[in-house]
């Protein structure tokens, strides 16, 4: 069961002493598992996010990268293992310190996960709102800013159903950024989108960690968009890492399944023929 | 036989282990929602009365439509039983008693079922589906403070507001029948269900009425929150949301019924 109950307490909220030095590790993971109907989803999983970097975790899909991200913003309990962030474990925190940790988180969806019956501005001022003392006029301001960044300006009062999908994904990100977070999660920012609007996502990722230096976490299986704004790339298949490194490096392996997914090699014919046999057997 | 047992046994398991996720979700909602702003956290005054007029406001013509036809039927059904032994006067009473202690609740609860209860399952379920609740959770806002405590005092506050409005027109519309058919006349038709009616009876239904409001809002949210999947898991949810809540109100109109017989 999810934890469904764990709002912050407005009166016990205090600024979290780590704010003011930041660890050199932001997020670390250790022998993460987790089984999904029978199937190794995550196994045993170690990563380190380092403040500051942008880690793009690439994969394809199905090879764990999304239970991963739900992992590790305290989504989804993990059958073994330990994710600390800021040095806390977040599935072993009490309600008040877990809230208090994603204060300074911030998640963009991939489907965007607006609140449909609120406008896109009041989507931003939402957090604000809830977890905040700021009075309704500055709210809007800030919402109005936050969409500035993300050059929404002009959607500030449509529904999120009139938007497009690159505009839903930018809205999404104009929430997560709403209490300034010192960590963001992406789930696949150029997902869905034609290669010009996700071109221009990549470079508003860019941008945008340049001028916040904020630690970002990106998933998504879109290596040109991976290799544009990863300071490290980490490569997951079936649950595990093949190589967490540069883009430099993870480039240049030699490792034949991490070379497969760099030059859009289809699996070897042999197990794909095979899959295709037996799938032709269950047809009868 | 074995795997008739093992099926039985299984969805057996699913369901106390539903039980105890609802009973988990009714603590939790308690917790928030009544012990919460004691300690000094938010109560979300208007996205309760937003919900409350959806419960309530939005129900109420049909609700008001259901219980004049069933007024209507129950003196006919009455009379026709009373005209046997020369005992037409009853029927305003038999109706009244009728109506607040068992059918007003139990027609209001059913109407509100289907009207806000499948509503609530849907929406939360699409918001479950489209990681909407993921996102409140990821923001660090609680979707039981949020989502679930709004709807659920909305229902406990209204359904009883309703059942109050549907206990008058049946008897109005128990009085209708008496006027047209039965020759009893209006003023004559109230002092009867005056004499007949005492104040137990009604409380007795607005007891009743606001558990019946908390069920309605606990499997609605239950089940929306715990959907997975897509669009047919949300419409399963729906489904599912409208059966169990009319099968537990009745169940919890069986008990309540009994423990007032027991009690006097």
């Amino acid at each position: 069961m999810e934890r469904l109950d764990d709002e912050v307490n407005p009166n016990t909220q205090s600024t979290p002493a780590a704010a003011s030095a930041p660890a050199a590790t932001a997020i670390e993971v250790r022998g993460l598992r987790r089984t999904l109907g029978g199937r190794c989803v995550l196994d045993g999983i170690d990563l380190d996010v380092r403040t500051g970097e942008t880690l793009v975790i690439l994969g394809a899909s199905g090879s764990g990268k999304s239970t991963l991200l739900r992992t590790l913003v305290g989504l989804e309990p993990p059958d073994g293992g330990t994710v600390r962030i800021w040095g806390t474990d977040i599935y072993a925190a009490g309600d008040a310190e877990l809230a208090r940790i994603r204060q300074r988180l911030g998640m963009a969806f991939q489907g965007g996960a607006l609140f449909g019956s609120m406008t896109v501005a009041e989507n931003v001022e939402l957090p604000l709102a809830e977890l905040t003392e700021v009075p309704p006029q500055n709210r809007r301001i800030l919402a109005r800013i936050k969409l500035g960044m993300v050059g929404l300006e002009d959607a500030m009062d449509q529904l999120p159903s009139q938007l497009s999908g690159g505009m839903r994904k930018r809205a999404a990100l104009a929430r997560a950024l709403a209490l300034d977070p010192e960590i963001v999660f992406f789930d696949e920012p150029s997902a869905g989108l034609d290669p010009v609007t996700a071109a221009g996502l990549d470079h508003l990722l860019v941008q945008l960690k340049k001028v916040f230096e904020m630690t970002l976490v990106v998933i998504t299986h879109e290596m040109q968009s991976a290799f544009t704004i990863a300071d490290r790339l980490a490569l997951m298949h079936d649950g595990r890492f093949l190589v967490v490194d540069v883009p430099e490096v993870v480039r240049a392996s030699r490792d034949p399944v991490v070379r497969r997914f760099l030059d859009r090699q289809p699996p070897a014919p042999t197990d794909g023929g095979e899959k295709f046999r037996r799938f032709l057997e269950e047809l009868g | 036989m074995a795997s008739v047992l093992r099926s039985l046994g299984g969805s057996t398991r699913d369901l106390v282990a539903d039980a105890g996720a609802l009973w988990r979700l009714a603590a939790a909602a308690f917790t928030r929602g009544f012990v919460g702003p004691f300690r000094g956290e938010r109560v979300r005054a208007r996205a309760t009365l937003a919900q409350a007029v959806r419960a309530g406001v939005d129900s109420l013509p049909l609700v008001a439509l259901i219980c004049f036809l069933v007024g209507m039927i129950m003196a006919l059904q009455s009379a026709y039983q009373l005209r046997q032994l020369g005992a037409m006067d009853l029927v305003a009473g038999l109706v009244a008693v009728s109506m607040t202690r068992e059918l007003a609740p139990l027609l209001t609860a059913i109407v509100v079922t289907g009207r806000f209860g499948s509503a609530i399952a849907a929406e939360l379920g699409t918001m479950r589906v489209s990681q909407e609740i993921d996102a409140l959770q990821v923001m660090g806002l609680s979707p039981v403070s949020f989502l679930v405590v709004p709807r659920l005092v909305a229902l406990v506050l209204t359904v009883p507001c309703l059942v109050i409005f549907a206990d008058v027109i049946g008897i109005v519309g128990g009085q209708a029948i008496a006027v047209a058919a039965l020759g009893i006349g209006a003023q004559r038709y109230v002092a009867l269900t005056l004499d007949a009616l005492v104040l137990q009876d009604v409380y007795t239904g607005l007891v009743k009425a606001a558990a019946f409001g908390a069920i309605i809002g606990l499997v609605g949210c239950h089940e929306g929150l715990k959907t997975t999947g897509g669009a047919e898991e949300v419409g399963r949810s729906t489904t599912s949301a409208v059966v169990r809540s009319i099968v537990l109100v009745i169940a919890a109109d069986l008990f309540a019924t009994a423990l007032f017989y027991v009690r006097g």
